[in-house]
């Protein structure tokens, strides 16, 4: 284990010191360096203090925790791995992630899954514990975006907008989903047990992660959303 | 040099700000400090500070921050200042000469008071007397620019990153009980020090980050009472539009947001409450033009309060969190721990959510 001190070191620095090590990395008192771990593979790195943004972008295989809230566009394009954050997140998590999963225990920020896609075996994986902002999964094309809404604070699941342009994968977001206006473009219907069996894979992951049960989790009714091919995605922004 | 195409410099400008609801004045160091992790976020080509409450021996006075070209400008500005203003105070604002910061102008202050027989004989008050000559000065008076005309408040801004902009112009010498501050990556003008942010106009100041896509537009409109836009720069017109909106229309700070990041009609349409769905579709049907699209967090700073806004869509980012009496809003939740390491109940406004601390009442600020 190589612990890096990351006071007055920049994102440079702080990913130099990474990449010398082929052991897992501790990084104490981070404090907005950028770009940490981009591209990395094959090792656990631990965060200490808040990462800056772009954390985690174009993860290759290497597992990322951050112990404490993270900023925007973490997972920016991940091919694979993990990135558990152990509180909330900012804008435009997994931004084009094609694989891997992003846990988060706390609320994300706008456009969380923002066009992930999907390849083959390659089936990305997003769970948010709280809430997620407006246009949740927009332009979605492939993979899982899991909204749990363990704690809300009395907000929404999820903000306006959700699946905005979705044209693939699936969304699940836990509750019967009532007061959210979804567009015409997707079809939300009450998810079977089917659809449930498909992510009780990762829940059970999600629950060992963060000290959670599963059976609680599953008590609940999910809402499952998946494009209506029927009726395709045209416009969101010229009538508005 | 690496030319454009040639080096990819990752940045999109900072925000950051600080209020103590107790009115506690605080030094300019704390807020310096907060653009630091946020570094690259700016290209040294602009960065600015505005404090509020830092001139309590002139709090009856405008505070003219000024910068000229020459000191025959100087001069020849002071003449027509002398005509329309009692000035009870001028001088050289201090500064650090340090390495980072250079070519500077001649940086100037004056704390006036407008000639009564003037308001009167115009009759105009106070205040829009105050805008006309700021306006006169900076679209008449080439080499001479007022970059902040408020009272017990004042900005300081420059070409350079905003952590040396702090020490360059002693902030930490300074107390006051808000700032806000800006780092500047420069997206469709040079940067230069008139172009730096914040923007002003009275005590009202603007940061803002993002690129405003109807800049045109409310240009346009609000050229139809009087304001000109001199910078092509898009924060300008945000600053004349809470002008417009606050002090000529009285509209609430609230209302003034839904007006700029007015909700979409579908979003309206929607609303449980039919009062607040008359009262929106109200203001985007009386302000239509006033409308900003395009990406923009910005804060806007008064005297006694801070407001922080989003643009509808939320394409910029932007946390507030809380520390006792202190609110701490930012780009990015480090800079507010470099503000207070321990800040809480950290969370990131809706868009068009708007954010308005203002000091307690009966605290004199």
């Amino acid at each position: 284990m190589k612990i890096i001190d990351a006071t007055n070191l920049d994102y440079k620095a702080v990913n130099e010191e990474l990449r010398k090590t082929n052991s897992d990395c501790t990084i104490e008192g981070c404090c907005g360096q950028r770009f940490i771990a981009a591209g990395m593979s094959g090792k656990n790195i631990t965060i200490h203090g808040v990462p800056g943004n772009a954390l985690g972008a174009y993860l290759n295989n290497a597992n990322i925790t951050v112990n404490s809230n993270a900023q925007d566009a973490i997972g920016d394009t991940m091919n694979e791995g993990k990135i558990l954050i152990h509180g909330n997140i900012g804008d435009a998590a997994g931004y084009a992630m094609r694989g891997g999963k992003i846990y988060v225990q706390g609320n994300a920020g706008y456009r969380a899954g923002i066009h992930m896609k999907a390849y083959k075996e390659k089936i990305p994986v997003m769970i948010i514990g709280g809430y997620a902002g407006s246009f949740l999964g927009e332009y979605q094309a492939g993979g899982i975006i899991i909204v749990l809404g363990l704690h809300t604070n009395n907000k929404q699941i999820v903000g306006n907008f959700p699946c905005t342009g979705m044209h693939g994968g699936k969304m699940f977001l836990r509750g019967d989903c009532k007061d959210i206006l979804f567009p015409a473009q997707v079809t939300a219907r009450c998810a079977t047990p089917d659809d449930l069996a498909e992510i009780r894979k990762y829940l059970s992951e999600y629950c060992t992660d963060f000290g959670y049960s599963v059976k609680k989790l599953l008590s609940a009714p999910f809402t499952v959303i998946t494009p209506d091919s029927n009726n395709p995605y045209k416009q969101m922004y010229v009538a508005n | 040099m690496k030319k454009e195409g040639q080096i990819r410099i990752p940045s999109g400008c900072a925000i950051a700000a600080m209020i103590s609801r107790k009115g506690k004045r605080i030094s300019g160091e704390s807020i310096t400090n907060a653009m630091k992790p946020m570094h690259d976020r700016s290209n040294g080509l602009g960065g600015g500070f505005a404090g509020y409450g830092i001139y309590p021996e002139y709090k009856d006075f405008y505070a003219f921050h000024m910068f000229f070209d020459s000191r025959a400008t100087r001069k020849e500005c002071e003449v027509f200042l002398k005509e329309r203003f009692e000035i009870v105070q001028s001088e050289i604002i201090p500064t650090r000469k340090i390495p980072e910061i250079t070519d500077e102008p001649i940086i100037w202050r004056y704390f006036v008071a407008p000639l009564k027989s003037l308001l009167t004989s115009m009759q105009l008050d106070e205040k829009e007397y105050v805008v006309r000559t700021v306006m006169k000065i900076n679209t008449e008076m080439p080499g001479a620019y007022v970059f902040s005309s408020g009272k017990n408040m004042g900005t300081f801004k420059a070409v350079g990153y905003p952590e040396d902009i702090g020490v360059f112009y002693k902030l930490d010498e300074y107390q006051g009980y808000s700032w806000t501050a800006h780092g500047r990556y420069p997206t469709n003008t040079p940067g230069w020090w008139g172009g730096a942010h914040p923007f002003t106009l009275l005590d009202s100041s603007v940061v803002h980050n993002g690129e405003i896509s109807s800049y045109d537009a409310n240009r346009r409109f609000m050229e139809m009472f009087g304001y000109k836009c001199t910078l092509q720069t898009d924060t300008e017109v945000i600053t004349y539009i809470l002008d417009y909106l606050l002090r000529r229309q009285s509209l609430t700070l609230g209302e003034a947001s839904s007006v700029i990041a007015a909700p979409f009609w579908s979003t309206i349409a929607s609303k449980a409450d039919l009062e607040d769905q008359k009262k929106h579709t109200y203001l985007r049907t009386m302000f239509p033009s006033l409308l900003i699209t395009g990406p923009f967090s910005i804060v806007f700073g008064f005297n006694g309060g801070l407001m922080a806004l989003n643009d509808r869509l939320k394409l910029r980012s932007m946390v507030v969190g809380e520390k006792e009496d202190m609110v701490y809003i930012a780009s990015e939740e480090t800079a507010i721990r470099a503000m207070e390491p321990d800040a809480e109940n950290i969370w990131a406004p809706a868009g068009g959510e708007p954010v308005i601390i203002t000091v307690k009442d009966g605290v004199l600020v």
